[in-house]
């Protein structure tokens, strides 16, 4: 490992621009002659829309534009799709509802977009939004899945009668129950897996702006799959022909899946900048953010866990309905499907599982993909479960995981996926020996003098990433590929340019995927740009969610820098009258192996470029590209054990120590995969212990700002203990497995764990806010 | 409207506004200093942090008209040209950025935090102090640590001034 090379703790290249201010976000955009947007949103959460009069609004100082979702339809502006096919166990094809950027009959939840404005000033466009007038007749809203499926419930969309999406299955569901029928135990569990709002940082925006001349369209978005929305935009909403239209996602805010879906704003702007002639910029406040970015879990399941006499599980039989709100978003299908359900073995050898999944319609936001998405519903649930299956047995929580451990390899679940790789038993002695689970007692019995009641809890976790063989998705429903692209291009002066279809919204791959090509060429980190988010530049993408941008991302750079060695090989061969075999590059230079023979790096790329003296035949130039499809998930996995202190008085949790144990596989940077497992245990701490998006009967969203919704902040947190094990991932040419999610999918059953063990109960629900902890206490009193 | 008239960065610098203008958009539209950057309607967030007249200041708290007169620094001011300023030294080192939308208003309330604490800071007080700013990326973990290891840096140079006055 050099000092910039895989393995090295590298200080980030982007950091720079970030610290100084000089980052360039969406809304730091600005062209020549920029409007500004603002939506009138849907105040209801179901209704009827009777009539829009927006000749007030079009009066208004400053209003360019005042434009409704018919206007839309009749310039053949199309429906919002989900891009993934799932079927119910009996055939049918899942029930997807209209969805129009523009609401045109009927808005089905508060926040619903019905009319944009475009206008001189933002402040301009708010003025004239507030007097569009609509006239609405209000139906009957349901905010909760489990209502919206019972009969007489409001109908939500004509498509899905009784509000249900698709009734879907996986596993075998006799052995299952056998399995349960002949346990010597059964752990029966209700699992609640709360409503959570991403909130990433930077608020969801769009430049929208047509060019006359050109007749082209370019969207500036906050993306993080720009080339993504570019095919979805193109090929399904009749935006513009895909050479047509440019997408570029720069320095992006955060995502944490909330910013992978096309969203109608996007498409609204293009489409009103054509019609107004005016470039169209339209950037959230927060409230509009969780009123519509989408959401994410929301999971309601009963689970039942079958024992031997000997402890082993011998079956798991599982029932979840899924709330996926008030429409389908893009990937809001596959989450609770194939994104979940297998997972359910988890890192358990259980040989029988079955999992029903209803998915269903509400008068809510769409809910969709958020860190971890599906994998942190299926971890709470097992490890919830097992906790509770070890208090009932009445054996060591740690011991029962051990002993159901999956411990050789490859290994195959009853529910799809084959691990390939893993050692779950060093993750748990990782995180046992790091927390002192052994010394627990006596802490326990220090916190007693002072009057708080401490618990310890843990969690074993494995998540499926780096998604996926593209071959395997496509049988399984999804639309699209999940490969991904690099092109890697030489400068003349041996410079270099690696373009990639992975996309940068805080994840650091300016610097890692540098440190990648710095490894092989010798290269400094500062001579190798990555580009990436924009569609002229980079041809195709698949972008960045679920932790693949290492395992895929950097497995198709790493095919092309294959390509480029084995050109810069040949060509320093003819040059040395050497052997093609027999050159290794070392420091920066190629040579003949055991020989002083070189030719320094930059002088076989300007060799490359003069052409002057080349083997003969070969092409001038020095640029390969690559599409990698990965051949298999990658699967991470490892232990987190989380210790809390209750105060009874208050109900107050405090965290006072968690630990974290992973097994990425390989570690290209490790200061920014400890820094991806740091912000992933707050979303998870946030999940447990202070997030829930919560609708009032009528379908108000009641925590639609940061006085409501509690966003986890520094004081709400410890620092965090990590550590990494690593069996690397055979299924990549690099070994990654992945770190984006592993935080917020381990996190909340230990914590929700430590909480129950602290207060001597069953259950608890999250968020486990003081007022509900505090009664909690109260009721295991009396 | 309203002329506003105001000290950024160094330099003077006026203009007419909205008298509904916040602080924050003044600098960002009127000014093109886009560092200062608006992360919610409730001053919850702390992304738009700036120093007036030496104190941190939530910049989307205040009208532009308020602050006419002031002088204003904004992250964009921060360095000594090139020289990065300790605490943005520290919030690369420390790795204590990712996504970098929360960024330029964490590293200005951390510089206050540090000019208010010459007698140096602690885990508890920082993570106290930090509670105006939200971050989504980091766990706050790493700004923690970075915000610690600047007061020191700072308390070092500070000392070394000190001597050579002396």
């Amino acid at each position: 490992m050099g000092i910039e090379g895989v393995g090295a703790r590298v200080a980030r290249k982007e950091d720079k621009r970030f610290i100084t201010g000089a980052g360039r976000y969406v809304d730091d955009m600005v062209v020549p002659g920029m409007k500004h947007a603002a939506f009138v949103r849907s105040p209801h959460a179901h209704a009827q829309i009777k009539k829009i009069d927006v000749k007030r609004a079009q009066a208004m100082p400053g209003v360019i534009g005042v434009l409704t979702g018919k206007e839309l339809k009749a310039d053949g502006i199309g429906n919002l799709i989900c891009g993934w096919m799932i079927h119910s166990k009996d055939g049918s094809p899942m029930k997807m509802g209209a969805w129009s950027p523009l609401a045109v009959d009927k808005v089905r939840y508060v926040g619903d977009a019905v009319v944009v404005v475009v206008a001189e000033t933002k402040g301009q466009a708010r003025d004239a939004a507030e007097a569009v007038e609509i006239t609405y007749k209000e139906l009957k809203a349901v905010v909760e899945a489990t209502k919206a499926l019972e009969k007489g419930a409001p109908q939500i969309h004509a498509e899905a009668e009784n509000n249900l999406i698709f009734d879907w299955e996986i596993g075998d569901a006799k052995a299952t129950d056998a399995a349960i029928k002949a346990a010597a135990h059964v752990t029966r569990m209700k699992i609640v897996n709360n409503r959570l709002v991403p909130n990433a940082m930077e608020p969801r925006a769009a430049l929208g702006h047509y060019d006359k001349a050109e007749d082209h369209y370019t969207c500036w978005t906050t993306s993080q799959n720009p080339h993504v929305a570019r095919l979805v935009m193109s090929a399904f909403y009749n935006v513009a022909p895909e050479n047509k239209l440019r997408v570029i996602a720069p320095d992006v805010g955060g995502g944490f899946g909330s910013k992978i879906y096309i969203y109608p704003e996007e498409i609204v702007c293009l489409w009103a900048s054509k019609k107004t002639g005016v470039p169209v910029k339209w950037v959230a406040d927060r409230t509009e953010s969780f009123l519509s970015d989408a959401h994410g879990r929301d999971h309601v399941s009963t689970v039942e866990m079958a024992f031997d006499k000997n402890n082993r599980i011998t079956g798991l039989k599982v029932d979840t309905i899924a709330n996926l709100g008030a429409y389908m978003s893009l990937f809001s299908s596959c989450v609770p499907t194939y994104l979940y359900a297998t997972l359910l073995s988890g890192q358990y050898d259980i040989p029988a599982i079955h999992a029903n999944v209803r998915t269903v319609y509400t008068n809510t936001a769409p809910v969709d993909a958020y860190r971890g998405a599906g994998r942190p519903e299926a971890t709470y649930l097992l490890e919830r479960t097992m906790e509770a299956a070890a208090r009932e047995l009445g054996v060591s929580p740690a011991e029962l995981r051990r002993k159901n451990f999956i411990t050789s390899f490859p290994h195959q679940t009853p529910v799809i996926m084959n691990y390939d790789a893993g050692d779950y038993g060093a993750s748990l002695d990782a995180a046992m020996k790091a927390s002192d689970y052994a010394g627990f007692a006596k802490r326990k019995a220090a916190a007693a003098k002072k009057g708080l009641l401490r618990g310890i809890g843990m969690s074993c976790y494995i998540e499926a990433c780096g998604i996926a063989p593209s071959a395997a998705v496509g049988s399984l429903g999804a639309g699209v590929g999940l490969w991904e692209s690099a092109e890697v291009r030489v400068n003349a002066v041996g410079t270099i340019e690696v373009l990639t279809g992975s996309h940068s919204h805080g994840q650091g791959h300016e610097t890692t995927f540098a440190q990648l090509v710095n490894q092989r060429f010798g290269v400094p980190i500062d001579s190798v740009s990555i580009v990436h988010g924009d569609t002229d530049k980079v041809q195709m993408g698949m972008g960045t969610y679920g932790s693949r941008s290492g395992a895929v991302g950097m497995s198709a750079i790493s095919k092309a820098l294959d390509k480029v060695e084995a050109k810069a090989k040949k060509i320093a061969a003819h040059l040395l009258e050497a052997d093609e075999g027999d050159i290794v590059i070392e420091n920066g230079a190629l040579k003949v192996a055991g020989t002083d023979k070189n030719v320094p790096w930059f002088q076989v790329a300007l060799a490359a470029y003069t052409a002057h003296n080349l083997p003969a035949g070969m092409e001038p130039g020095l640029k390969e590209t690559a599409f990698y499809d990965p051949s298999n998930f990658t699967f991470p996995a490892g232990c987190y054990i989380c210790e809390v202190e209750i105060e009874p008085e208050t109900g107050t949790t405090e965290v006072v120590q968690f630990v974290a144990a992973d097994d990425f596989g390989n570690i290209i940077n490790p200061m920014i995969v400890e820094g991806q497992v740091h912000g992933g245990i707050a979303q998870g701490i946030g999940q447990a212990l202070l997030e829930g998006a919560h609708y009032d009967a009528s379908g108000q969203l009641l925590t639609a700002s940061y006085m409501d919704y509690t966003m986890p902040r520094a004081g709400d947190l410890p620092s965090f203990k990590v550590s990494t094990s690593n069996t690397p991932c055979p299924g990549n040419p690099l070994g990654i497995k992945g770190c984006g999610e592993a935080g917020a999918i381990g996190s909340p059953p230990a914590v929700i764990n430590a909480i129950t063990d602290a207060i001597g109960i069953a259950d608890i629900a999250m968020p486990a806010s003081p007022p509900t902890v505090w009664a909690a206490i109260r009721a295991a009193k009396h | 409207m309203s002329d506003v008239s105001l000290m950024v960065n160094g330099r003077r610098v006026s203009g007419a506004a909205e008298d509904r203008t916040l602080l924050v958009h003044f600098l960002r539209e009127n000014l093109g200093l886009t560092g200062t950057h608006v992360g919610c309607d409730t001053s919850q967030c702390g992304a738009c942090v700036v120093h007036v007249d030496g104190k941190a200041v939530k910049s989307c708290t205040m009208l532009a008209v308020q602050a006419s007169g002031s002088s204003i620094v904004t992250i964009e001011g921060l360095a000594n040209g090139a020289d990065l300023h300790p605490v943005q030294a520290a919030f690369k080192e420390h790795h204590g950025l990712q996504c970098g939308f929360c960024t330029p208003g964490m590293i200005m309330a951390a510089t206050d935090m540090i000019n208010r604490h010459p007698e140096g800071l602690d885990e508890a007080t920082v993570r106290a102090e930090l509670e105006g700013n939200i971050c989504r990326c980091t766990g706050y973990h790493n700004i923690v640590k970075a915000i610690l290891a600047a007061s020191k840096t700072m308390a070092k140079g500070a000392k070394g001034k000190a001597k050579q006055a002396a």
